[in-house]
């Protein structure tokens, strides 16, 4: 068991200059065949244009407690998102 | 449904009285509609019965690759083998994608694989059954997809998060897996004499194998109730039944093929059909290993598993020694 | 030998080495080493399936009978085929079926490298798509290739042992004879002859990172790209063609 090959997170760039996203994950012995696999597996239907591969054990996450400390104090910043200003119509897209 | 009789861990659905001020916090997240998520608190038996539920689907992707596959390299076109080769691919995909969800569970896909073949986890029974002329290939896509995808829809919806991804990345694909195979049995129950004669075969044969992947009939389903509170199962095996073969029938006659169940009835007042239960005893039977093809297919994944032992650690030692080359070469510089 | 002659020959040895590999490669579909590479072999058939698509409807073309690539591939007996020796062997362990593909690979990825530049344009548009896929096709195989040799001593000894024995099948890809002669001289194909030293030479440095050696032996079986096939293919036709043959005429 000990020789089962590590577990890679996926993230994969779609065709229209978006930033990459998470697609799912897989096994592979090393980086490269890591992204030839996710090749095979992720972009069977023309998914993708670039792809990130970063072995699950290095990736830091926040801890599901701090939830409320990390992201309520932004809820507060209601002024970040763009219906907060009201814009008259006669002014136009923007 | 490629996941039937999942054993639901733990003691039954408790009431609010009972749990603890974690599992009431847990209970009113899901019935928010809120995701569970790998690295939240969750109580061990949903961690359990997820585990079972999601691996047993795995499982079932993959051997469910062996009927179908079965067929590949006699495939009577080049386009109708493209098709099949490219639908079983998707199979193993959605292997790969339901393992990886379970693996967020803290079990490794190794471990799934090895429990399976230990005859420790189970896998759909209607694998267990033979594919035995083209038109099967037909039918498997129109019912055994059909149903199964009945069931994958309403697991989009399910409370752990990294299932209801795969479900909805699954479903995505799926959608042309059921089309192609009724445009098999179109092909078929519309050619010639020995075509229709197949296409009735297979329909014959699967029929009833299809229905059991709903599971037993909702009254002897003890496990329900508290997968249903925890949402990872959405509607009753009786539910999803009866939609499935209301949805069927049309189809069906639509291709001037005969139902194997004789009772087979349109019921006005409940808007749906009647139907037949099929055989539980060979249902039950069949998921304790005695179906047609249940020491076929186990032998047949074994091997594969066994087969590919060098392969695999080859390849990993080949990782390994670059990685020691690679830290050598920047230690030098 | 007319020019479309020597055409329909030489787009049946194109179209007849892909369908039987795609159709060795897709036995291994459900029953790989891992999830991972059952998934890559499968779009690898898949490629081959579809290249095979290709040449053999531009083979019934050229030949001006009528017949479809479905009818040239499940209508013909093995005296027909046209592929190569080497795709019809059996796959073996999983290292036998890379390291085949490898050798295959290599191959074709130069031989469509020429066609890009074919006189005949419909045969450089087919292998400006197939040489994409092939580009892919033989980086994996090589790797994999490179990853089993250079791995434990079990997984080096079988690769050793796969490429002993598939290795006297490769000379047949660099035969020329009187087919390749015709195209030749209209600018239609290379020599397959030409294409060799390259072949080595990619072959060579892969074989050396895999830590394998090439056999010293440089004896040739042939006879698949004329019609004299092993016993294999007729096992492979039975098997592909049963449909086919059992209900003529029936539409699928």
């Amino acid at each position: 068991m000990s020789n089962e090959w590590p577990l890679w997170e996926i993230f994969i760039r779609g065709q229209h200059g978006m930033s990459h996203r998470h697609v799912g994950s897989l096994h592979a012995p090393d980086a490269e065949m890591a992204i030839k696999n996710a090749r095979d597996v992720y972009t069977r239907r023309n998914e993708g244009v670039s792809i990130w591969v970063v072995e699950a054990v290095h990736i830091a996450a926040s801890s599901p407690d701090e939830k409320g400390p990390l992201y309520e104090p932004s809820n507060s910043k209601v002024y970040r998102h763009p219906s907060f200003f009201d814009i008259p119509d006669d002014v136009g897209a923007m | 449904m490629y996941a039937q009789m999942v054993k639901t861990a733990g003691t039954g659905v408790k009431t609010p009285d009972e749990m603890s001020d974690q599992e009431r916090a847990f209970q009113a997240r899901i019935d928010a509609g809120e995701k569970i998520e790998p690295r939240d608190w969750m109580p061990d038996d949903y961690r359990a019965t997820l585990i079972r539920q999601i691996g047993q689907h795995a499982h079932s992707e993959i051997v469910g690759q062996l009927p179908e596959g079965n067929w590949i390299t006699r495939a009577p076109t080049l386009e109708r083998k493209a098709i099949l080769l490219a639908k079983v691919q998707d199979e193993a995909g959605h292997g790969l994608y339901l393992y990886s969800a379970c693996e967020t569970l803290g079990v490794s896909r190794d471990e799934l694989i090895e429990m399976l073949h230990a005859g420790k986890m189970k896998y759909s029974s209607i694998f267990n059954y033979p594919t035995l002329n083209w038109a099967d290939i037909g039918a498997v896509g129109w019912l055994v997809d059909g149903a199964a995808i009945m069931n994958q829809v309403q697991l989009q919806k399910t409370s752990y998060g990294p299932y209801a991804r795969a479900m909805v990345r699954i479903c995505k694909e799926e959608s042309f897996h059921q089309r192609q195979g009724y445009s098999i049995m179109m092909k078929m129950a519309f050619g010639n004499a020995a075509q229709k004669a197949m296409a009735q075969d297979a329909l014959n044969r699967l029929w009833f194998p299809s229905l059991m992947m709903f599971g037993p009939p909702d009254k002897d389903s003890v496990h329900s109730t508290q997968s249903m509170a925890w949402r990872i199962k959405i509607n009753t095996n009786d539910e999803l039944r009866q939609r499935f073969v209301d949805q069927t029938m049309p189809q069906m006659k639509y291709l001037g093929l005969t139902c194997p169940d004789a009772n087979v009835k349109w019921n006005e007042d409940k808007g749906g059909y009647d139907y037949s239960d099929p055989d539980w005893d060979e249902f039950f039977a069949v998921l304790r290993g005695n179906g047609p093809c249940n020491k076929d297919r186990m032998a047949a994944r074994v091997k594969a598993w066994e087969d590919g032992e060098w392969v695999r650690d080859g390849l990993m030692a080949h990782a390994h020694k670059n990685k020691i080359k690679n830290a050598a070469q920047v230690a030098a510089e | 030998m007319t020019r479309d002659q020597a055409l329909f020959q030489f787009l049946l040895r194109l179209g007849d080495s892909t369908l039987i590999l795609s159709h060795r490669v897709s036995e291994w579909c459900g029953h790989a080493p891992v999830i991972e590479e059952d998934i890559a072999l499968a779009n690898t058939a898949l490629d081959l399936i579809g290249q095979t698509q290709f040449w053999l409807e531009l083979a019934g073309e050229v030949e001006g009978k009528g017949r479809s690539a479905d009818d040239l591939a499940y209508l013909r007996d093995v005296w027909d085929f046209r592929n190569l020796l080497l795709v019809e062997r059996p796959n073996g362990d999983f290292g036998k079926t890379l390291m085949r593909q490898f050798l295959f690979d290599a191959f074709q990825s130069l031989m469509l490298g020429k066609l890009l530049k074919s006189s005949d344009k419909r045969v450089a548009d087919i292998a400006e798509k197939a040489s994409k896929e092939v580009a892919y096709h033989v980086e994996r195989s090589a790797g994999t290739v490179v990853g089993l040799g250079d791995g434990t001593p079990q997984s080096h000894t079988r690769m050793q042992a796969a490429l002993d024995d598939l290795y006297p099948y490769v000379g047949e890809m660099f035969v020329s004879d009187a087919v390749d002669a015709v195209l030749i001289k209209v600018g239609i194909a290379p020599d397959p002859a030409s294409l060799r030293a390259d072949w080595d030479a990619l072959v060579g440095r892969v074989m050396q990172d895999a830590t394998l050696d090439i056999p010293k032996d440089a004896f040739t079986h042939k006879g698949g790209k004329t019609g004299t096939h092993t016993e294999h293919l007729g096992y492979i036709l039975a098997d592909m063609q049963f449909l086919q043959r059992a209900y003529p005429g029936a539409e699928w």
